[in-house]
C-alpha cells in the first residue's frame, strides 16, 4: 500500500534542518501501524509526506500504486480527498459547521450531490454512535465526540488509508482508549489500513506494528501482535 | 465551481458570522456608490434647474440696444443719444444673411391692465411673430401674435400666466375676451405659460405682448424699437457676425462702427458656453469624488478580507487537507468579496435612487416633473457593473493569500 524508499527532507532556512535522513518503509494493505518517536524526531514530517501535505526532496513514495512526486496542487488535493483520511490531534473540525456538515465536507469537494452526501454523512455518524449529535456544533461536543466526528469525516470518502496524527493527544485516558478501540475495530472489521503517529507508548501498543523513528532515521520496527507487551496492557490506562 | 446551494450558504454563513464587521466593511462601498449615484443625479438636476431658466430661449441670440455714443464720428460729438428704428430690422435681415430671425422689441413702462373688477400691473411688450424663434412661447390657450395682427394693427394681445391668473380668477379660456390696458381695449388671443427666467423685458409670466405696429401707434412711439433680438441660423457662430451687425446698424445712424458701447450688444452664446463649461467641470469632479470614495470602499473590503483570510488560516488549511483544490478556495474568497460588495453596492444604488426620486417628486408641479434628478437606467447598470468589478478586484489579493495557505499550516497553527 505504502512504499517509501530513501526519503530525504530538509527544511531550508537560516540553518538547514535535515529532518528525514533516508526513510524506507513498506506498509501493506490492512496493516495497523504506529510511528513512534520523540518530538523533533521527524515523525510529523513523515506523516505530512505520507499525507501528501508536504513534499520530499529525494527518494520515492508510492501510495496504492500511484507514484507521489511533484504533484500539482489540484492533483494533490484530489488524491488527499480520495485516498487519504486524516485524523488530527486537535480534531480540526470547522467550528461554524455542524457535525454532519463537517462530515459532508470531503464529499462536497468531490462534487457529490447535496442529498446523497447528507445521507452518507448521517450513515457514518450513526455508525460511530453520533446520529443524535448530527446537528450540534463542535463546541457543543465533548473531545471524544469531536474525534469521532473527525473519524467519520476521514472515513466518508472510503479512503485507502487513514493517517492519524496523535489522535489521542487532546483526550483524557478513558476517551483515548475508546478512540483507539474504534481504530482497532476499523482495522479488524473493515480491513482499513491505519497509520498512527504518536509519542505515547500506550497508544503505540494498541497497534500491530510499531515503527520507531529517531533523529530522522527508522530505528527499529517491532511486530506487536500481543498487546500486553507493555505495562499499559489491554484495558489498561494509556497514560 | 459547481452550482450548489451549500456554496452560497457557506458565503452567507461566513459573512453573517461577523455581522458588524461585514456591515462596516460594506458601508464603505455602500457610501461610495451612494455618493456616486446621488452626486450624478444631483449634478444633473442642478444643471437642469439652471437650464430651466433658459428654457425656450434660443442659445445663440444676440441682443442689441442703443445707448449714448462714446466715440465722435463724422462730425458728431460723442455722448449723442440715438434710437434704433424698425428699418434697422430690415437692414440686418438684408445685410447679415447668417441671421435666421430678427425681432424688434418695444417695451412699455408702468402700465395697468383691467378685466372686470380685477386689475394688475403687467409689462407691455410689442414685437413681431418672429419673436417665437428667440423665445419659444408655451401657448396654453389660443395662439401667438401673427403677421395679420401686425399688418392690420389689430388690437390683440397675448397674456402671461401670472396676468391670466390675476385677471381671470375663475379660470377658463380667456380668448376672445377683452381686457383694458391703460386706455385701450385689447382682445386676448392667447395665454403664454412660459415661465423661464431669461426673457426680454421682464418675466414672461407678467407680460402682455401685442403687435409691434399696434404698440407703436397706441403709445406714440413712432417707428422706434428699444431692442433688437437676432438669432443665427444653425451652425453660425454668433461671435463671428456681431461686428458686422454692429457696423450695419452704426453706419445707418452715423455712429462709429467700432463704438462698442454706443451700439450695445450682448451675445448669449458666450454665457451659455460658460455655464456649460462649469457643468463639465462639476461633472468631472463628481466622477472623481464618487469613484474615489467607491475605490476607498473597495480597498476597505480588500483589507478586511485580508484579515479574515489570516484569521481563517486553520479553517482553510483543513479544507485543503480534506481535498479542496486551490481553485475552490479562490472562488470561495472571491465570491465572498463579490457578494459583500454587490449587496452593499446595490443597496447604495437603491438608496441613492430613492433619494433622487424623492427630490424629483418634491420638484413636481401640476404632475409635471420640473427637474429630472433621477439617474438613467443604464447609468445605474453601469454603476452595478463597476461595483461587481471592484468586488472581484478587491477579492483578488485576499484570495491569492488564501491560496498560498498550505494544508500543513492548519496543523502548525495549533
Amino acid at each position: 500500500m505504502i512504499h517509501l524508499k530513501d526519503i530525504n527532507k530538509t527544511y531550508q532556512g537560516a540553518q538547514p534542518l535535515h529532518v528525514l535522513k533516508g526513510i524506507s518503509l513498506d506498509i501493506e494493505k490492512g496493516e495497523f501501524v504506529s510511528i513512534m518517536g520523540a518530538s523533533g524526531s521527524g515523525k510529523s514530517t513523515l506523516l505530512n509526506i505520507l499525507g501528501i501535505l508536504d513534499n520530499y526532496d529525494s527518494g520515492s513514495y508510492e501510495l496504492a500504486g500511484t507514484p507521489i512526486w511533484n504533484l500539482s496542487e489540484r492533483k494533490a488535493a484530489e488524491y488527499r480527498n480520495k485516498m487519504i483520511g486524516f485524523i488530527f490531534q486537535s480534531f480540526n473540525l470547522i467550528s461554524f459547521k455542524t457535525a454532519v456538515e463537517n462530515v459532508e465536507l470531503p464529499l462536497f469537494y468531490q462534487g457529490v450531490s447535496r442529498k446523497k452526501r447528507h445521507q452518507m454523512a448521517m450513515e457514518y455518524l450513526d455508525k460511530l454512535g453520533l446520529a443524535d449529535w448530527a446537528e450540534h456544533y463542535p463546541n457543543e461536543l465533548s473531545g471524544g465526540q469531536k474525534q469521532r466526528v473527525a473519524i467519520a469525516r476521514a472515513l466518508i470518502t472510503r479512503p485507502q488509508i487513514i493517517l492519524a496524527d496523535e489522535p489521542t493527544g487532546a483526550l483524557d485516558s478513558k476517551t483515548s482508549v475508546e478512540v483507539m478501540q474504534l481504530l482497532k475495530k476499523l482495522n479488524q472489521e473493515d480491513g482499513m489500513t491505519i497509520v498512527v503517529v504518536t509519542h505515547e507508548s500506550g497508544v503505540a501498543n494498541e497497534t500491530n506494528k510499531i515503527v520507531h523513528i529517531k533523529d530522522g532515521i527508522i530505528g527499529q520496527i517491532e511486530e506487536n501482535l500481543n498487546h500486553d507487551a507493555s505495562p499499559f496492557g489491554i484495558n489498561g490506562m494509556m497514560k | 465551481m459547481r452550482i450548489d446551494i451549500d456554496s452560497y450558504r457557506e458565503i452567507i454563513d461566513t459573512l453573517t458570522r461577523n455581522k458588524s464587521r461585514s456591515f462596516l466593511t460594506g458601508f464603505g462601498v455602500f457610501w461610495g456608490v451612494f455618493m456616486l449615484v446621488a452626486l450624478m443625479g444631483g449634478g444633473q438636476g442642478m444643471k437642469e434647474m439652471l437650464y430651466n431658466n433658459f428654457e425656450g430661449f434660443a442659445q445663440n441670440t444676440v441682443l442689441m440696444g442703443a445707448s449714448e455714443t462714446t466715440k465722435p464720428y463724422k462730425g458728431f460729438k460723442k455722448g449723442r443719444s440715438w434710437y434704433m428704428d424698425y428699418k434697422d430690422v430690415e437692414r440686418l435681415k438684408q445685410q447679415v444673411p447668417e441671421l435666421d430671425a430678427v425681432a424688434p422689441v418695444l417695451m412699455g413702462r408702468g402700465s395697468t391692465a383691467y378685466y372686470g373688477d380685477q386689475k394688475t400691473t403687467p409689462r407691455i411688450q410689442g414685437t413681431l411673430p418672429e419673436m417665437t424663434k428667440i423665445e419659444t412661447p408655451k401657448m396654453y390657450y389660443g395662439r401667438y401674435i401673427n403677421d395679420m395682427d401686425v399688418r392690420e394693427q389689430r388690437k390683440v394681445c397675448v397674456i402671461g400666466k401670472k396676468i391670466y391668473k390675476e385677471l381671470f380668477k375663475e379660470g377658463g379660456d380667456p380668448c376672445g375676451k377683452k381686457i383694458r390696458v391703460d386706455s385701450t381695449y385689447y382682445e386676448v388671443v392667447g395665454v403664454d405659460y412660459r415661465s423661464g427666467g431669461i426673457s426680454l423685458g421682464g418675466r414672461a409670466e407678467e407680460r402682455i405682448t401685442m403687435p409691434l405696429t399696434l404698440m407703436q401707434a397706441a403709445y406714440n412711439r413712432g417707428n422706434s424699437v428699444d431692442m433688437i433680438a437676432a438669432v443665427g441660423r444653425p451652425g453660425v457662430l454668433m461671435s463671428k457676425i456681431t461686428d458686422r451687425m454692429r457696423e450695419t446698424v452704426a453706419r445707418a445712424h452715423y455712429i462709429d462702427p467700432t463704438d462698442e458701447q454706443g451700439v450695445g450688444m450682448f451675445n448669449t452664446e458666450l454665457m451659455f458656453q460658460m455655464i456649460s463649461n462649469v457643468f463639465k467641470g462639476v461633472n468631472i469632479l463628481i466622477w472623481l469624488v464618487g469613484l474615489g470614495t467607491l475605490l476607498a470602499g473597495a480597498i476597505g473590503v480588500s483589507n478586511i478580507m485580508m484579515v479574515t483570510v489570516k484569521e481563517r488560516t486553520t479553517e482553510i488549511g483543513i479544507r485543503r487537507a480534506i481535498g479542496a483544490t486551490p481553485k475552490m478556495i479562490l472562488s470561495q474568497i472571491i465570491s465572498e468579496s463579490i457578494v459583500l460588495t454587490l449587496v452593499a453596492g446595490m443597496s447604495g444604488i437603491l438608496f441613492a435612487v430613492m433619494i433622487l426620486q424623492m427630490l424629483e417628486m418634491a420638484n413636481t408641479e401640476d404632475g409635471i416633473i420640473q427637474t429630472h434628478f433621477q439617474v438613467g437606467f443604464w447609468t445605474a447598470i453601469f454603476c452595478a457593473v463597476v461595483v461587481s468589478t471592484l468586488g472581484v478586484l478587491a477579492g483578488l489579493a485576499p484570495a491569492a493569500r488564501a491560496m498560498s495557505i498550505k494544508p500543513v499550516d492548519a496543523m502548525r497553527d495549533e
